[in-house]
């Protein structure tokens, strides 16, 4: 009977698959559904980021979707997990592009992620608009369908070491997650310490998780003013806080992948005091985004976090482009390659500023923050105090 | 080369390498265990070390949310947590043993090793769903307890936190228990009859099934004290913390000899001892061009060397006699 | 589930259920793009046409039909599942190859894909702007022309095996669970140093990965234009890849049938049953557990080129143990040492991850959109934990041990396997 019990499961799996059927087919697109996509982190340690850049593209979608359902097509928004990981990230793009109906992507997070994400949009001339990509590269290839409406690692890196300088710093030690946004940023930090006169007195990547020690032994040993940490929070937490338990006395600066409520929920008092640049505004710097925060929390029972407010703005961009790539289209659907033309010819004024792109699709002024921690408190996370804001124009394409 | 500065970081190095050391030893003595009385690789062993690092962090973090945490004392505590772990590991090592193992028994070799990756995965996602779900955290942080973190400043370079004491007591502790129960007591000679030659042991009375449960608790326990003072010291874990702390544990298992308790001590130290030393050095010894990323590998290119040279471990394998 | 039996053992009737299905399933797809149910539906008529007791050359003119014609129409029509088609056939390759280390010759190698991306690297490595982060401008200049893919093809091989006999031979003396110990070692050895050797020169560029990879020149596209047909390279390259890659696994099929009726594979037999006995009989052991090394790495090799071209872009994320163990399941869950059990393997895992996870949270999406009810719990309300595609590893590892326990021959099993390890 063990030859038949072969069948017995390959019948169950098919009856399982069969009861699949017709919502499949129901599924099957009803005609004039366009679809924006969101790909970010839903899971693993960035995804309290991820998550943010989802539900900001959610609240977006449902209160801006009015113009364009007016024109006679549905708007749906298809979220998608890329977990941080390139090869997922890519995955998710040949997936996404196979779908007809999804004319503009937003996401990613990391730009280790959108860089060979965007390479499979590009194919398809796939609108891509980044709320969070900061590396140079997105954009610096000139590819016609990737935007971003944040700031970029050289100019970010250049304003933590212009801010170290301005602390006094004599020595740094630089370290990084290795990934193509940490190690980017942190070598942006180190070569503009460099130039400002400041030591960088050790440079090492680790994707270590838990155990710092053996990394931090050094460092103690050469007892530097400022420890610099390329990568994201959930990272440099237990970075920070081993690094504070060891008694290292040194002041902690990071870029924008510190920016979250969980740094201070993972790394507690170790990392109050401490100062991280970002291109994403604290929300309640922005005058307009005050509604935008009411409706967040409302909607889905927390403050925005960082990057959420940009991910609205991308996505008003993405409608607003639609509804002109729409019109152009004579009211039929649009090509992709026309919504992103649209895109880059879109100015608005979002919750962050005013948005307008440049010729490869960065924002004609970003702005790059320098905000100090306050509390030890998560909840407390928007009350990070300012100390430095900067509008800076990217710079232009090397040729 | 700046020699004060290698020496001056030696003693901490040394210390830190001891404390993972100890680490891996405990784990260490899950696989060895387990491959003493049975031959085989229990794969999922990594997941039961951190199963009881879990099981530590909610009691804290449960603790905590009632306010107790402070007012109580920081040795009770982590007693508390110990035996939490341990208990916790070791029933999830004695269930995923009768679910997945024994009805394996006779097979092959390949098959119950394949059985043992698939309960690994699926325990991995399985404590990441719960915790998505209780816990909505990917990432869980130890609170911290400042009696724990006090330093005693010994010199300008090296500090010792009372927590790495705390770890390094414990890990005396438990094996020299495990030594007195393997060695001195009749449940221990049962575990070593049934490891030397298991059809004579259940001629011999022995209740074969028992014992191997009990192993795998023993085992599993290790693992989960293991876990609990990983927390402690590190002070973050994620569902999928375990995997490699515990293939670093095997190596080092296989490195002393596997199937040999003392074995698996001695590699867990030595293995400890060297990631340490790799990853504070060869950054300075090399100017930068060699640095800490490659402290996982030295394990394993170390374990290859010695096992070209040594084939049975550094002290010898105790395994069964092939009839 | 007899009659299935049955019925396919009967050659006209096999013969129509078989075309039926066929014929349905592509209908189904082709109306249906984005249903899975139908492309699953399409896959499974592949292997009922695989076990239906048709002819060989009735066989061979509708695997003909389907695979080469069929298949790339549906691929057309749904980009994704040209995708899925050509990740299968890497993977088939793949679990061949492991099937031969693993499956005929006994060595538990747990670290396989490292083969894998020694071939990809290579490529990657030569075949974009990389090499000319460490080799100068004058000696050459990177990224290598379209047409040395192909030399790098045949070149990969030759790694791949030198790969294999260096990591095979410092392990020949080791017992069977060391042996496993060290394979894992260097499969994690070789994935760290991918990682890491960005300094201090820049082989790999670390974990930023490589990008952009060449891919092989489409010379037939002048052939097209002057058909008249116009097509984009972006859509000829699924084409071009899905064909390449199922000429290489034809060649690696046939490679493997001849190596397992030879005194090779019936050498590598022998050492798998048993070693001490094998070298008795006469089989020279080292070079035997050599050869069986090098043939499998060799595949792995040659596939991992062809990967890094499809990609565009590789990084070491892709060549962790997962994926080893992932190939290694394959060869398990398909039948150790059948050929086909290995290609239904590799088929069954690959379509699990690429199509029916990331299909059910797809789907589960669509119902949270239309704000669908089940038992009056909204499923706009469904966190996003319990997203299915999160969970693959545990539904895998659920599947590993399942089908260890209750069927450890496989679902095809080779016949002697059988025999062994469970009933007919």
């Amino acid at each position: 009977m063990k030859h038949y019990s072969v069948w017995k499961k390959v019948g169950v799996l098919m009856a399982g698959a069969a009861l699949l059927f017709p919502a499949a087919v129901l599924a099957g697109e009803a005609k004039g559904t366009i679809k924006i996509a969101s790909q970010s982190p839903l899971s693993g340690g960035q995804a309290a980021l991820g998550e943010g850049i989802k539900l900001g593209t959610q609240l977006a979608v449902e209160q801006l979707k009015g113009s364009v359902e007016k024109l006679g097509f549905k708007v749906e928004l298809v979220p998608y997990d890329d977990q941080a990981k390139p090869d997922v990230g890519v995955a998710n793009a040949k997936n996404i592009i196979a779908d007809k109906d999804i004319l503009v992507v937003i996401g990613h997070l990391n730009s280790g992620v959108a860089i060979p994400s965007s390479e499979v949009y590009k194919d398809a001339q796939l609108a891509m608009i980044s709320p969070a990509n900061t590396n140079p590269k997105i954009t610096d290839r000139n590819l016609m369908n990737v935007s971003r409406v944040c700031g970029r690692d050289d100019v970010q890196g250049a304003v933590g070491a212009e801010f170290a300088k301005s602390l006094k710093i004599k020595t740094a030690y630089v370290i990084h997650d290795k990934t193509t946004y940490g190690q980017g940023v942190a070598e942006f930090f180190r070569d503009d310490s460099k130039k400002l006169g400041i030591e960088v007195a050790g440079f090492e990547g680790t994707e270590e998780k838990s155990n710092f020690d053996p990394i931090i032994t050094p460092i103690k040993a050469k007892k530097p003013g400022l420890i610099y940490f390329g990568g994201i929070y959930d990272q440099a937490a237990p970075f920070f806080k081993q690094v504070f338990e060891k008694g290292v006395k040194a002041k902690f600066l990071g870029p924008d992948g510190m920016d979250s409520s969980d740094l201070t929920k993972i790394a507690g008092k170790a990392v109050v005091g401490m100062y991280y640049t970002t291109t994403a505004g604290p929300v309640a710097l922005y005058p307009k985004a005050k509604k935008f925060a009411d409706d967040y929390k409302t909607k889905f029972g927390k403050s925005p976090e960082p990057y959420a407010a940009e991910s609205f703005d991308s996505t008003a961009i993405a409608l607003k482009a639609l509804e002109a790539a729409i019109k152009g289209a004579g009211g039929k659907l649009p090509a992709r390659e026309a919504v992103s033309v649209q895109i880059r010819k879109t100015k608005h004024e979002g919750i962050t500023g005013s948005i307008e792109f440049d010729e490869k699709g960065d924002r004609k002024k970003a702005g790059y923050f320098v905000l100090q921690v306050v509390s030890d408190d998560p909840a407390k996370w928007g009350e990070n105090k300012l100390i430095k804001r900067l509008e800076i124009a990217p710079p232009a394409l090397k040729k | 080369m700046d020699y004060p500065l290698l020496i001056a970081i030696f003693p901490q190095v040394l210390l830190d390498g001891l404390i993972l050391g100890f680490m891996y030893a405990l784990i260490a003595l899950g696989y060895t265990m387990v491959y003493g009385v049975l031959e085989f690789i229990n794969f999922a062993h990594s997941e039961i070390f951190v199963l009881g690092a879990f099981v530590g962090v909610e009691i804290l973090l449960g603790l905590k949310a009632a306010g107790v945490l402070d007012s109580l004392s920081p040795f009770l505590v982590l007693v508390l947590l110990l035996l939490a772990g341990m208990a916790a590991s070791g029933l999830l090592a004695v269930l995923v043993e009768r679910v997945a193992y024994r009805p394996l028994r006779g097979a092959p070799r390949l098959v119950p090793l394949i059985s043992a990756i698939g309960v690994s995965f699926f325990l991995q996602d399985a404590i990441r769903l719960f915790e998505s779900i209780w816990n909505n955290a990917f990432n869980l942080v130890y609170p911290t307890m400042d009696q724990l973190n006090y330093r005693f400043q010994l010199t300008e370079n090296i500090d010792v936190p009372v927590k790495s004491l705390v770890v390094i007591a414990a890990a005396l502790l438990m094996l020299w228990a495990l030594h007195l129960l393997v060695n001195r007591t009749k449940v221990g000679k049962a575990i070593r009859a049934v490891a030397e030659d298991q059809p004579t042991a259940s001629l011999m009375g022995i209740n074969v099934n028992r014992i191997i449960s009990l192993t795998f608790l023993i085992g599993g326990a290790m693992g989960g004290a293991a876990g609990v003072l990983f927390g402690i010291q590190y002070g973050l874990i994620n569902p999928y913390t375990g995997f490699i702390p515990g293939l670093k544990a095997f190596t080092a298992a296989v490195l002393g000899g596997i199937g040999n308790i003392p074995g698996a001590m001695m590699g867990g130290l030595v293995l400890g001892l060297l990631e340490a030393f790799a990853a504070s050095y060869l950054s300075l010894l090399t100017g930068g061009a060699f640095g800490a990323e490659y402290k996982d590998i030295f394990a394993f290119s170390i374990l290859i060397l010695i096992l070209i040279f040594r084939p049975k471990g550094l002290l010898g394998e105790v395994v069964r006699e092939r009839t | 589930m007899a009659w299935l039996t049955a019925v396919l053992n009967r050659p006209w009737p096999a013969t129509a259920l078989v075309v039926a299905v066929i014929g349905l399933s592509s209908f189904a797809v082709a109306h249906y793009p984005r249903s899975i149910i139908a492309f699953l539906l399409f896959q499974a008529s592949i292997l009922l046409l695989y076990l239906a007791r048709i002819g060989p050359r009735l066989k061979g003119g509708l695997g003909v039909l389907t695979l080469g014609v069929l298949m790339p129409i549906l691929g057309t029509i749904n980009g994704y599942y040209m995708e899925v088609a050509i990740q299968v056939g890497i993977f088939i390759a793949l679990a061949l190859g492991l099937n031969i280390v693993v499956g005929l010759a006994g060595l538990l190698d747990l670290g396989y894909v490292a083969f894998y991306a020694v071939g990809a690297y290579t490529w990657a490595i030569f075949g974009s702007p990389q090499a000319g982060e460490f080799i100068s401008e004058s000696v050459a200049h990177f990224p290598l022309g379209g047409w040395w893919f192909f030399v790098f093809l045949f070149l990969a091989v030759a790694t791949g095996a030198t790969t294999g006999i260096l990591l095979g031979l410092p392990v020949l003396r080791l017992r069977g669970d060391y042996l496993a110990i060290v394979t894992l070692g260097f499969g994690e050895v070789i994935r760290v140093l991918a990682n890491n050797l960005d300094k201090p020169i820049n082989l790999t560029n670390g974990p930023k990965g490589i990008t952009p990879i060449g891919r092989p020149p489409l010379f037939f596209q002048p052939a097209l234009e002057a058909v008249g047909i116009h097509a984009s390279p972006a859509a000829l390259y699924p084409l071009y890849f899905y064909f390449l890659v199922l000429l290489i696994v034809g060649v690696v099929i046939l490679v493997n049938r001849r190596l397992e009726d030879s005194h090779i594979g019936r050498a590598w037999e022998a050492i798998r049953e048993d070693e001490v006995a094998a070298q008795a009989m006469g089989v020279p052991l080292v070079r035997m557990k050599l050869l069986a090394f090098a043939c499998g790495a060799s595949f792995a090799g040659a596939m991992g080129v062809v990967f890094s071209a499809k990609q565009v872009f590789i990084n070491p994320e892709s060549f962790t143990f997962l994926e080893s163990i992932g190939v290694l399941s394959m060869v398990i869950l398909g039948g150790m040492g059948s050929i086909p059990g290995a290609i239904l393997g590799a088929a069954v895992v690959t379509i699990l991850n690429l199509q029916v996870l990331k299909g059910l949270s797809l789907w589960l999406n669509t119902l949270r959109n239309a704000g669908v009810t089940i038992l009056g719990y909204n499923l706009a309300n469904l966190p996003t934990q319990l997203e299915p595609a999160k969970y693959e590893r545990m539904i895998f590892g659920l599947i590993l041990v399942l089908m260890m326990i209750y069927r450890p021959q496989g679902i095809l099993p080779a016949r002697r396997r059988t025999r062994e390890l469970g009933g007919g």
